[in-house]
């Protein structure tokens, strides 16, 4: 398209030239992080699918499960994310009144607690292996204390499902966070560049979207893996 | 109609007359709407042809015309559906006199048991005439039962038993196919049907020396493995009284209700820790890996033999007497 | 040499730029839609070549031309080939991209570097895909079904997930792209009413990718860590339901045929209006009718599972359902024949094969309904008569659908006409190979031949026989194009903007399009195919 120098308005290097304007490009911005977090939520709708059929075709075997998955770590990651969704929040008000050196802290900050939620779940997944509860050859559940009032014995097939689903789920999940990670590494240097400001905010805020929807597939996780059955056993 | 027409399967089977019917009426219906749309399309492309000077009339569209063929094709296709659930409903309902043969399944040969105690190899001999049962596992990956001139056809699943039913209405010999693909030889996993007039069919059971039927090699398997020493037929046993059990409803520890068919026997044998009666203790030894699928179907057809048969028949010349329950 | 241009050759999207890196680091969206051509049809025939070995494989009924196992990869291969390398990307990613902007007087996609990110991801599952069959190839059907492929198979399933868990993400992106640039990005004055009918389908198409396509991926994900890590989700000796993965498999794989057959319906649009001179009858309901299709074809996925051991009442009611869906593309047929009515008709390469798509795709469709009834889908599931009837739809629909809108929009993409005799015949060939190697096909389910057969009782012969007979003349049918088009690119006659006199914005630009698209940015005051408006071509738009 030949330059008009009519129609050019003031805009920033930011805007690529096949959109309009800036306010197009936000626009398609937003609505392609919504659709893509869409996309994401049939992603782990299967194996929720999974996870739901198995729950209830082998209720002992989950909560058996459940219960030797470490709540303390899991209630911190908990907590460390939400914090994380926090700063993000903060961290996308401050690009948006263009504190340049706050929202740096803020993205570092939420890279930290990122860190720190994947350590906690190498930890756990150590603890797992430690104890045979990783699904495969050397896998063995025979330690699983079996409540009192349950019904009936663990069978190993059946804890060996809800372990599958506890790595595949909290596996799948690492993964994101690990993109996260990365995706606010390159955020946290483009605002340390200024390349942020209230008038261009875009990437900050959407990727601040994929990191509040990381968090909300741990709140939907962390009831289902470790707060299936935890009622004080006789 | 159609009998020795070389491009349709035979019929031979009392659903196969319902299942073509369905189709020939689709077939119609479908030659009607094809012949419909091409001649409309011909006379069309014919009649409005491009010529010089003719130009095409701008019809925006006509909402009347939308709803018409929009209301009837759906009628006529909740027509074709109610049809076709009938037959499928029929087709999956086993009369409930039916006379049993277990089949298992495995890559890539069929195994087929009769009550009586008879054992075939890719080969099912029946009467015709009588209802016939189909109880049926697979040894390792999912198979299916497909017999063309009967027009059944089930998947045969690992873990579980599905079922199926006909009753032959011809003396023949019939394909039996595998419609499931299931490895490299899933194209060879086939057998026949042989359907022969009741005398000759019981002439060709006491024909072979088997080991007594079915029922009764359960019963002893069931003396071997110890089954006995739990579940008595008196009120002290350990375990429960499987007499009259099956096809009753079971109340459970875990406050289900559910039925004993032959899944649940099944189950109870290879996980009993996962239904346990209400008022047992979980004490019965899990038997996954120590039973083979020729095992389990003898012991679910003793179990059966607990109970009374089903009253009466329905519809079904039976004319080979009924099969004798062993007493307890 | 015939090409000669009149004047000095415009700037075009083609000669802006030359040279390898500018083609494979290119964001336009134009350059990206030929790269997926080249691409595709490289798939169509490593496809194509796996079906001919099929049909001269099944010209006997002993199988004596390649061993059991080959013969379950050929047809596995095949099937996933041809869905997942050629179809599902076909339509939107060669003609969608090459269209959805222009056709809405817009520069580019939304997100180009996101496109091209696409067509790369797609070239690394395709590398994988290319690497598995050399490797082994794999032998579990285009299904996968477990425990067959989780626990038994010994061929590369591993690596044919991976290929085309990473091809799905292709495609979500496309759909993604496709979804946000018809939202944000029409030209002033494009509502959603003056849309051209493409777009509508284009657009339906990209939400079942987006929606879809997710499932099938988390899907393939088990199954490669369910043979890789030694699970037992889909298990059943270790407490697993192979159930549970035709549920999941087949929840992608019904809307994934929508996927395949929504963007034909859209060419098939553009093409009979142009060569009717009308407007689609009752646009609306066309265009509804597109977003119907979406909707229920997610509804419907268990109708796959009639003998699978399903409830019966599960069956009911997928069964009911799958006749709902029925009526919208019964709505559309319907449309577009009463447009032919008091049309002005002429009988061009694209319309001889939006002809054949209405008479193959009716029969196909028709056919569905048979398989929707539950009594009937006993006795056919699993045989030749679901081949047919699913290759009517995808060979003699979608396939006919798609050359049918390379031919149309060929001026427009080369700047070229095609050579317009070899282009009908070609069609005819097509159209008479297709229907002589598939019509056999449902005589023989009906039968009883069940599929994925390598051998099969000598009854059946004749049958087969017709049908590889017919599958030649197909083969040949299908390289003609290809040879003329690239004949064209350099001999054919040079194109102008609007060759076929046609409605669209596309056809508002030079042939090929500059860039950018338009040399002004359009702005919309007319209803979609406004043939009312666009005097009559003084002549045959093509000469021979």
């Amino acid at each position: 398209m030949s330059d008009s120098p009519i129609a050019v308005e003031q805009h920033g290097p930011e805007l690529r030239h096949h959109f309009v304007d800036a306010e197009q490009q936000r626009d398609a911005a937003s609505l392609g992080m919504w659709l893509f977090l869409a996309t994401e939520i049939m992603f782990f709708g299967g194996m929720f699918l999974a996870y739901l059929i198995y729950r209830y075709a082998y209720y002992n075997e989950f909560a058996a499960g459940s219960r030797s998955i470490d709540i303390w770590l899991g209630t911190i990651n908990t907590a460390v994310l939400i914090c994380s969704s926090l700063t993000v929040a903060l961290g996308v008000r401050a690009a948006q009144m263009g504190k340049r050196r706050l929202l740096v802290t803020l993205l570092l900050i939420t890279i930290v607690l990122g860190l720190v939620f994947l350590g906690i779940k190498g930890v756990e997944w150590y603890q797992k292996f430690e104890e045979h509860h990783v699904p495969g050859t050397s896998f063995n559940a025979s330690d699983l204390e079996k409540p009192p009032y349950s019904h009936g014995e663990i069978d190993q097939r059946h804890e060996q499902i809800y372990f599958s689903l506890y790595f595949a789920m909290t596996g799948l999940h690492a993964l994101h966070m690990i993109i996260g990670v990365g995706i606010f590494i390159f955020l946290t240097y483009y605002a340390w560049k200024g390349r942020y400001s209230p008038k261009y905010y875009t990437p900050v805020e959407i990727g601040g979207l994929y990191w509040h929807f990381v968090d909300i597939v741990w709140i939907y996780l962390f009831p289902l893996l470790y707060l299936i059955d935890r009622k004080p056993l006789r | 109609m159609f009998d020795n027409f070389p491009l349709w399967p035979i019929r031979a089977s009392t659903g196969a007359g319902n299942v073509d019917a369905l189709f020939i009426f689709l077939l119609a219906l479908s030659g009607l709407m094809c012949a419909a749309i091409f001649v409309m399309i011909l006379v069309f492309a014919t009649k409005y042809r491009r010529r010089r000077g003719v130009e095409a009339e701008q019809i925006e569209g006509s909402s009347a015309l939308e709803i018409t063929w929009s209301v009837i094709p759906l009628g006529i296709f909740m027509v074709i559906f109610a049809w076709g659930a009938v037959i499928y409903f029929h087709e999956r309902t086993p009369p409930r006199a039916a006379s049993e043969v277990y089949v298992v399944a495995k890559q890539w040969m069929w195994k087929l048991q009769h009550q009586e105690g008879a054992r075939e190899i890719n080969e099912l001999h029946v009467p015709v005439g009588r209802d016939v049962k189909l109880i049926m596992t697979s040894q390792d990956v999912i198979h299916s039962f497909y017999v063309p001139a009967f027009r059944i056809k089930q998947d045969v699943l690992p873990g579980r038993y599905t079922t199926a039913w006909f009753r032959a209405t011809r003396p023949g010999v019939y394909h039996l196919f595998c419609s499931q693909y299931c490895g490299t030889m899933h194209s060879g996993m086939i057998g026949q049907v042989t359907v022969m007039e009741p005398a000759q069919y019981e002439a060709w059971l006491s024909g072979g020396g088997t080991a007594g039927s079915l029922a009764a090699s359960g019963d002893s398997l069931f003396q071997q493995l110890g089954c006995s020493t739990c579940h008595r037929s008196d009120a002290q046993g350990r375990g429960p009284n499987l007499v009259g059990l099956f096809g009753h409803p079971v109340h459970l520890e875990d406050g289900r209700t559910v039925t004993a068919d032959e899944n649940y026997i099944r189950q109870c044998i290879l996980s009993p820790h996962t239904n346990i009666p209400s008022g047992f203790k979980p004490i019965m030894p899990i038997f996954q890996g120590l039973v083979s699928e020729e095992q389990l179907t003898a012991l679910v057809a003793y179990i059966k033999s607990l109970s009374p048969p089903p009253a009466g028949g329905q519809g079904g010349v039976s004319l080979a007497p009924k099969p004798q329950y062993p007493k307890e | 040499m015939a090409t000669v241009a009149v004047t000095a050759e415009r700037e075009n999207y083609l000669n802006q730029e030359y040279g390898i890196r500018s083609w494979l680091l290119t964001t336009d969206h134009k350059r990206i839609a030929l790269l997926y051509l080249a691409s595709i049809t490289f798939f169509f025939f490593v496809g194509g070549f796996f079906a001919l070995l099929i049909r001269l494989e099944l010209l006997t009924p002993a199988g004596d031309l390649v061993q059991a196992d080959t013969y379950n990869k050929l047809f596995s291969m095949h099937g996933q080939v041809m869905i997942f390398f050629f179809l599902i990307p076909s339509i939107p990613a060669v003609l969608g991209n090459f269209l959805v902007p222009l056709m809405i007087g817009a520069k580019d996609l939304a997100f180009p570097r996101i496109n091209l990110l696409s067509w790369y991801l797609y070239i690394i599952a395709g590398t994988i895909y290319v690497h598995c069959i050399v490797t082994g190839g794999v032998d579990t059907g285009w299904t996968f079904y477990t425990p067959f492929s989780t626990a038994f198979s010994n061929t590369r399933v591993i690596e044919a997930g991976i290929a085309i868990f990473i091809a799905g993400f292709s495609s979500i992106l496309t759909g993604l792209n496709f979804v946000v640039t018809i939202h944000r990005m029409r030209a002033p004055g494009m509502t959603w009413s003056r849309l051209p009918l493409f777009i509508w389908a284009m657009y339906a198409t990209s939400i079942i990718q987006l929606l879809g396509t997710p499932v099938l991926a988390i899907t393939l994900l088990l199954v490669v860590f369910e043979r890789a890590f030694n699970l037992g989700i889909f298990d059943p000796t270790r407490g697993g339901d192979p159930l549970l993965f035709q549920h999941l498999f087949w929840f992608y794989s019904h809307p994934a045929v929508y996927i395949m057959i929504l963007p034909a319906m859209a060419v098939e649009s553009e093409v009979v209006a142009c060569f009717t001179r009308k407007r689609i009858f009752g646009y609306n309901f066309v265009a509804m009718s597109s977003i119907a299709i979406a909707v229920f074809g997610f509804l419907v996925w268990a109708h796959h599972m009639f003998t699978a051991g399903i409830s019966l009442y599960s069956a009911l009611i997928f069964s009911i359902l799958s006749y709902l869906v029925a009526v919208p593309s019964a709505i559309k047929v319907f449309n577009w024949t009463a447009t032919m009515y008091k049309g002005s008709i002429s009988f061009t390469t694209p319309m001889l094969y939006a002809f054949g798509f209405i008479g193959l795709f009716t029969m196909g469709g028709l056919t569905g309904l048979f398989l929707a009834a539950l009594g009937i889908d006993v006795h056919v599931h699993d045989t030749y008569f679901v081949i047919a009837h699913f290759h009517y739809i995808m060979v003699g629909g979608a396939v006919m659908g798609y050359l049918g809108g390379l031919h149309f929009w060929w001026p427009k993409i080369s700047g070229r006409m095609y050579p317009e005799g070899w282009g009908r015949l070609a069609a005819l060939l097509v159209f008479a190979g297709f229907n002589l190697t598939f019509f056999p096909q449902f005589i023989l389910g009906y039968m009883g031949m069940p599929r994925r057969y390598w051998q099969y009782p000598p009854e059946f012969q004749v049958l087969n026989v017709l049908s590889t007979a017919g599958s030649t003349i197909l083969a040949v049918g299908y390289v003609l194009p290809m040879i003329y088009f690239l004949w064209s690119m350099r001999y054919g006659k040079i194109a102008n903007d609007n060759p076929w006199d046609a409605a669209g914005l596309e056809w508002k630009t030079s042939s090929p399009p500059p860039t950018f698209n338009f040399e002004e940015a359009p702005e919309v005051t007319w209803e979609a195919y406004n043939y009312d408006e666009i005097p009559a071509p003084a002549e045959v738009p093509v000469e021979r």
